[in-house]
């Protein structure tokens, strides 16, 4: 193949392939997400042998693999348990203008953390370890979104 | 219970580069097919059974077993994939060897390969994530990473400077393997000044995106003398997982019994109890460990038994993982060298096997016998090897 031409330009084909992709959010996620919209609370569920509060809510443990039936309703504020902050914008992938962080966040009343975006903060806020509280969305549609952010709790330490 | 012991016994890999629009996928997979079956002395007709592995949403391509029958040499012969995200390659090396170890085949030929030129891989790694819980805040897999060292620097007090010891480590060692993709001559104040991608995570910790594959012979202690070059022995296999969102592998601890990166220091115990390891720095000659950023060659080290908890940095800095250390990490140059993410795993197993059979070339670590190989996947999934070169007493599981 080496001499059939010098420096040629390979044919490269453009993909046009657009699935479009549905998820159903099953009857816990359903649960959780209109308790956000309509009522703006986190809600988690407890394993009934360990006890660990799940949030996000998950139907088993998924160690002792019991039915987690019971619901919690957990604070609106809770701990970072850790952070980054993003300094580089990109047009599909950046949900806020910059600076904003993605933090893992462990609710008041869970044992879990998960995951949000956090912004509102001022340069050297945020640490591990540090409060914050959400700000609901006055709209909302039923997804992790209706929290719009995760902020440093205002007037504490 | 395992019923034969194994060996690697040929190795084949392309170069890997950052784009290789010269060849298709199948036609990448078949350099290095050809190049494995070459370096073992054998052909297609030779191999018992084919495992293949990549990410499926890198290049769009779903049946990538049947799909690439004409590179891969599985026509008409039994073929699986195997897709578990950044550790797929260590799970085809696993996969291979559980075949093997089975004594339902002898020669199994392992393939890894990736072409992330051929897609956006930030874009196609976010489909990893929950679509509930994480993608509508979440891309990528730099910023989950992020997450890890935030929590690292603050638990430890570790330092970004730390970390780019690794960074240049790993880049130095890769100047002696023309395999490698990247070839920089990195310094600490290069990687310091690097552009921060998602802090502390800077352009200079994180690994490239490359396109490369990687191809493997497992072989059965029943066969391993018809092949030129010594049996690099399989001495065990573990991993473990845990994942289910972003949040799941390190920061929540009470849900499967606190420790620190749970899924890797499980996987450590099991295998190190089954080789009889419990001085892994003195014990080891070498390791090639699936660190896709900086940080992770800190941290990791500590999960890994190296050290104790927070003494990475001090013992990244000793020198004891340079090539001439005590036990080098990485003489490959690793992932942040190169990063054909299908592919990286195997190429771990890869390095190993090549330096146990002396055949390492600038980078041999002198008279290596015992090498550990890990991967890692963005969903902290934890694979890992042990070879050596001396043949185990009995199969192992």
């Amino acid at each position: 193949m080496e001499n059939w031409r010098e420096n040629q330009e390979i044919i490269v084909m453009e993909g046009r392939i657009k699935v479009p992709y549905t998820w159903a959010a099953g009857e816990v996620g359903t649960r959780y997400l209109e308790t956000l919209r309509d009522q703006r609370k986190f809600m988690g569920t407890r394993c009934p042998r360990c006890e660990i509060v799940y949030h996000p809510p998950r139907r088993n443990c998924p160690d002792c693999f019991e039915e987690c039936e019971d619901w919690v309703e957990l604070g609106s504020q809770g701990e970072l348990q850790s952070y980054t902050v993003v300094r580089r914008h990109h047009p599909q992938l950046s949900p806020l203008p910059l600076p904003f962080a993605y933090g893992i966040i462990k609710l008041d009343g869970a044992d879990t953390g998960f995951l949000h975006i956090l912004s509102d903060f001022q340069e050297g806020e945020l640490a591990v370890g540090s409060r914050v509280e959400a700000v609901f969305a006055e709209e909302r549609e039923g997804n992790i979104r209706d929290v719009l952010f995760f902020r440093p709790v205002k007037g504490v330490d | 219970m395992a019923k034969k012991r194994v060996a690697v016994t040929g190795v084949g890999m392309t170069k890997q580069r950052s784009s290789r629009p010269d060849v298709t996928g199948i036609e990448l997979i078949n350099e290095a097919v050809r190049a494995a079956l070459d370096d073992a002395g054998i052909t297609r007709k030779d191999v018992d059974a084919i495992v293949i592995g990549n990410m499926d949403h890198f290049e769009g391509i779903n049946y990538v077993d049947t799909w690439s029958v004409d590179g891969n040499g599985a026509l008409m012969k039994p073929i699986m994939k195997v897709c578990t995200g950044g550790t797929t390659g260590t799970t085809v090396a696993m996969a291979a060897y559980y075949h093997v170890a089975s004594g339902l085949f002898d020669k199994v030929l392992a393939i890894a390969w990736e072409k992330n030129s051929e897609s956006d891989t930030t874009g196609a790694i976010i489909t990893a994530f929950d679509p509930f819980w994480d993608r509508p805040c979440f891309a990528g897999a730099v910023a989950g990473l992020a997450l890890e060292a935030t929590q690292y620097m603050a638990e430890t007090g570790a330092t970004e400077e730390d970390a780019a010891y690794v960074a240049v480590r790993d880049r130095k060692h890769a100047l002696l393997n023309p395999y490698a993709h990247l070839h920089i001559n990195l310094t600490i104040e290069m990687v310091m000044e690097s552009p921060y991608l998602s802090w502390p995570v800077k352009m200079g910790d994180m690994c490239p995106r490359t396109d490369g594959a990687c191809a493997l012979i497992f072989a059965s202690e029943d066969v391993v003398d018809e092949f030129p070059h010594r049996p690099a022995w399989i001495l065990a296999v573990a991993d473990r997982h845990l994942w289910a969102y972003t949040s799941d592998p390190y920061v929540n601890q009470k849900m499967v019994g606190g420790t620190w990166f749970p899924a890797m220091e499980k996987a450590t115990e099991e295998i190190y109890s089954k080789v009889g390891i419990t001085d892994p720095l003195n014990q080891f000659d070498l390791a090639e460990l699936y660190l896709p950023y900086s940080f992770a060659g800190l941290r990791y080290m500590e999960s890994l038994g190296f050290c104790d908890r927070g003494g990475g940095p001090e013992l990244v800095r000793s020198g004891a993982t340079d090539l001439g250390g005590k036990c080098p990490v990485n003489p490959s140059g690793g992932v942040l060298s190169s990063n054909a993410i299908g592919a990286t795993g195997l190429l771990r197993v890869a390095e190993c096997a090549l330096q146990l059979q002396g055949r390492a070339g600038e980078r041999q670590v002198p008279n290596a016998r015992l090498a550990l190989a890990t991967g890692f996947g963005g969903c902290f999934w934890s694979d890992e090897l042990i070879l050596g070169v001396d043949k185990p007493e009995k199969p192992r599981g």
